[in-house]
């Protein structure tokens, strides 16, 4: 049992998970609400990718440079064609709404796509194969450390944006009280809009990393919202950055898991956050988020 | 010509009545005192001008336009602001980031953030503290910067003694002052009669959502006001005052 | 001129409606004489599907609870059934207690689960769903991934066990629906109608919420329950990532919307619609499954109270006697 592989491995798988996470992180923050089709929106970016990657013939990473900006208005329409007028019906219908877009999507995917698996790891190349070997048990995959480099920077990135811009500064002032932000001229829908923008463009990247990392299908993205939604918990709610450390416990969960017995993996990683969400921490990060 | 021109404008909640055909105008440059008991509708009836809140019926001209189904966000362009009740500062924002993100989409004019900390110089030293650390006297300068910055023509501050130090209403009072000598119009809705008459042009008193009285704060008395406030003019006659509901 | 004011609980509408429900449940009870086998099976099967619609209303209409997880308890009632089987107890009896045991599991995770608030409350049973099916999957005893079939009731000739499998289900639904309109029509009703419209203002006002969403929480936990064990009877066959599939989620989601959120009659009239479109289009595979999810996004967004409101604001009807009608009748005076 080779422990310190299974961490470092679960430290990098959770670069991965805290992609996912941050897109739904965002929006659960500027407009309170959980986006049940975070995954498959993810998954839709990880076929475009690979559409546009076996289509042209280029690397999946080129093919991330048309596919993001496409997703971002993707997303940016979604919100004000069909989100914003569920945020008029409480929590109830946004949750109803998103839940009836990923059936929406996984079913469309499959009938375009049909339900075979497929993988980009190959056309990314040997970044996606390649590794250090560090000690005898202990080798750092290539890919994993670019996936949690890029993890680092688009949080990085979100966390300026917020803070630092005056159109991060309207959206944690729309978060806070949307109704007082357009007493002082702030748009509240286009806010919306650019917050599930983003959120969509980042699935797109974490779909894309997914592809290349290992294998997905139409069915993937129930799997992936749930990953999303244990990291954002297990980090905090309302916390960017709480959503790498979310991430990597997660991962580091799944592997150590894996370690034992490989179809233990998933199933350690629920453990985990049931368990965390039972605790005394757990109830502190959730009645603080729930006001 | 009128800056505003409120015309039978009727606002609800739910089935309430809160605002019944309420009419009057506002001059450019003028200071309008709006009073009332408790539920008069002072509040709605601002929210109602500045887009907050829908109107029912009836018409609100701004400059000329109609703006009665233009949205907040754009009337706050247009040249309304809104200093809402109870201040609603972004409290997870600093003091500098409340101005900062009411000046994004600001109309041209001579407010900005150097020039409204010049205005209010004891927000100077707390630009960086977060806006929940405030006092309730410094929230509520910070408010009404923060609606300055839009650089409005019209600025309707709701109820801005209310749960302040005398001292720190004081202040309050002495920036505004400062203010109309900018020339600015100014909507008042003030629980204080005194100060509310003192600092005003006009007075409009609200009762039960209607208009009791509207005059100049030079031809008519405290008592005159006093007994609009309270209904006292119409005879008292308990359980037979006008119905709120709607099919009354 | 004075005026008295009476409040009803029923009117001619109601007890003419009552009366007929009754009529009609005596009725259904004597299907398997007048129709043959694969008829009580699929009727069998329409009644597990209303009985997951008025589960799933209960908790997302009434308590305002949206559960994207309850098929951890279509599958947790599945497979008890199995269990308790596999040790000697005759698989009628073994439905009946794998209902009894959904509830036992319902109360020991509602005090993690209970905490949650909207969409966290949703992933959080759709997480316990998932691990449950991963649990079960790893477990050879239960068949782990390739499915189990239950034992048992094949010493019952085909026609009997329909039969049987009908009658229990039949009975478990009035059962339901007799404990969700008894909910409403007590005190306990318009606490729900309460939380059901306005939860702040209903807690505000003293309405204690926790104790009743617990109470519907406990009733889904039975209810699907049932629902997965009698699937079990209805089929004999179940695995792991059918029985605790999301799709289940997916049916009762369609036919709450559609027929009606937070209306008692709203479930019942999804499931009879959301019943005929499966016989009628499930073949077509994912382009039914992608209407379905587009008419449950239409609803959602337009029309939540589903079509029962449409019917009932425009008639005022009600088919069940849990409201209040305030009746005056003026006299005139001396």
């Amino acid at each position: 049992m080779n422990w310190l592989n299974a961490v470092v491995q679960g430290i990098f798988l959770g670069g991965l998970y805290a992609l996912f996470a941050c897109g739904l992180s965002l929006m659960f923050g500027v407009m309170r609400i959980i986006n049940l089709a975070h995954g498959d929106i993810s998954v839709l970016g990880a076929f475009l990718i690979w559409t546009i990657s076996t289509q042209a013939g280029i690397s999946p990473f080129l093919a991330l440079v048309p596919a993001l900006p496409v997703m971002l208005v993707a997303g940016y329409l979604l919100q004000r064609a069909v989100l914003a007028r569920s945020l008029r019906g409480g929590v109830v219908i946004p949750l109803l709404t998103t839940f009836g877009l990923s059936i929406v999507i996984q079913n469309a995917l499959l009938q375009i796509y049909s339900p075979d698996v497929r993988s980009l790891g190959s056309a990314a190349g040997s970044i996606s194969t390649g590794s250090r070997r560090l000690t005898s048990q202990l080798s750092i995959p290539y890919l994993g450390v670019l996936t949690l480099a890029t993890a680092v920077l688009v949080l990085g990135g979100l966390q300026l944006m917020l803070q630092r811009t005056g159109f991060g500064r309207e959206m944690r002032a729309t978060a806070q009280d949307p109704d007082t932000a357009a007493l002082v001229g702030i748009p509240s829908a286009s806010v919306y809009a650019r917050a599930t923008a983003i959120a969509v463009a980042t699935a797109t990247l974490a779909g894309g990393f997914l592809a290349i990392h290992s294998t997905f299908d139409a069915a993937s993205g129930p799997t992936q919202l749930i990953f999303a939604f244990e990291a954002v918990v297990i980090g905090g709610l309302g916390s960017l950055w709480g959503t790498l450390v979310g991430g990597v416990v997660l991962g580091i969960a799944q592997t150590a898991g894996a370690t034992i017995n490989p179809q233990y993996s998933i199933l350690a990683g629920h453990l985990v956050f049931l368990i965390i969400l039972a605790s005394p921490r757990g109830r502190a990060i959730l009645t603080r988020s729930a006001g | 010509m009128s800056l505003l021109r409120v015309d039978r404008l009727v606002a609800r909640h739910g089935l309430l009545q809160a605002v019944r055909e309420v009419s009057f105008t506002v001059a450019e440059g003028e200071i309008l005192a709006v009073v009332g008991a408790n539920g008069a509708g002072k509040s709605t009836l601002l929210r109602t001008i500045a887009g907050a809140h829908p109107a029912a019926e009836g018409t609100i001209t701004f400059a000329g336009a109609d703006v009665t189904s233009v949205p907040a966000h754009r009337r706050v362009r247009d040249g309304i602001a809104l200093v809402p009740e109870g201040r609603k500062l972004f409290a997870e924002l600093t003091v500098e980031e409340n101005l900062m993100v009411a000046g994004r989409r600001a109309r041209p004019g001579d407010w900005n953030l150097e020039s409204v900390l010049d205005a209010f110089e004891m927000l100077r030293p707390l630009r960086r503290r977060r806006a929940a650390s405030l006092s309730g006297g410094q929230q509520q300068a910070t408010a009404i910067a923060r609606s300055l910055m839009t650089n409005p023509r019209l600025l309707m501050v709701d109820e801005a003694s209310l749960g302040l130090a005398p001292v720190a209403i004081d202040a309050v009072y002495a920036s505004l002052t400062t203010l109309t000598g900018a020339s600015a119009t100014l909507i008042l809705v003030e629980q204080d009669l005194g100060r509310a008459l003192s600092v005003a042009g006009r007075v409009l008193c609200l009762l039960e959502g209607r208009v009791a009285l509207s005059a100049t704060t030079a031809e008519v008395t405290r008592e005159q006001v006093t007994s609009a406030y309270f209904g006292l003019d119409r005879g008292a006659r308990p359980g037979a005052g006008p119905s709120l509901l709607e099919n009354s | 001129m004075s005026e008295h004011w009476k409040v009803r609980r029923s009117d001619t509408g109601t007890r003419v409606a009552a009366a007929s429900s009754l009529l009609l449940a005596a009725g259904l009870f004597a299907v398997p004489y007048l129709f043959q086998a694969s008829v009580v099976q699929q009727l069998t099967s329409f009644f597990i599907l209303l009985i997951l619609a008025v589960m799933w209303n209960a908790l997302a209409g009434y308590g305002g609870l949206v559960s994207v997880g309850q098929q951890a308890f279509i599958g947790f009632g599945a497979y008890t059934t199995i269990y308790l089987t596999q040790h000697g107890v005759t698989p009628y009896l073994a439905v009946v207690l794998a209902a009894g045991a959904s509830t036992v599991l319902a109360a020991i995770l509602s005090p993690l689960l209970l905490r949650l608030r909207g969409g966290q409350f949703a992933v959080g049973t759709w997480v316990v769903a998932e691990t449950l099916a991963l649990l079960v999957a790893l477990d050879k005893g239960l068949g782990s991934g390739t499915g189990i079939s239950l034992r048992g009731l094949n010493i019952y000739s085909p026609e009997l066990r329909r039969a049987y499998t009908y009658w229990l289900t039949l009975a478990f639904s009035l059962l339901l629906l007799g404990l969700v309109f008894w909910l409403l029509r007590h005190r306990t009703g318009t606490a729900l109608q309460a939380i059901r419209d306005d939860e702040e203002a209903a807690a505000s006002l003293g309405v204690r919420t926790a104790p009743l969403k617990l109470v519907l929480f406990l009733l889904a936990g039975f209810g699907c329950g049932a629902a997965g064990a009698l699937t079990l009877a209805n089929t004999l066959f179940i695995q792991p990532q059918s029985i605790f599939g999301v799709q289940w989620t997916a049916y009762m989601l369609f036919m709450v919307l559609v027929g009606g959120l937070g209306s008692f009659e709203g479930p019942i009239l999804g499931a009879i619609i959301f019943f005929t479109l499966q016989n009628q289009f499930a073949e077509q595979g994912a382009w039914y499954l992608i209407g379905l999810g587009l008419v449950a996004i239409g609803f959602a967004l337009f029309l939540p109270r589903g079509l029962w409101s449409l019917f009932a604001d425009r008639y005022q009807a009600r088919l069940l006697p849990i409201g209040y009608t305030l009746e005056s009748s003026t006299h005139q005076g001396p």
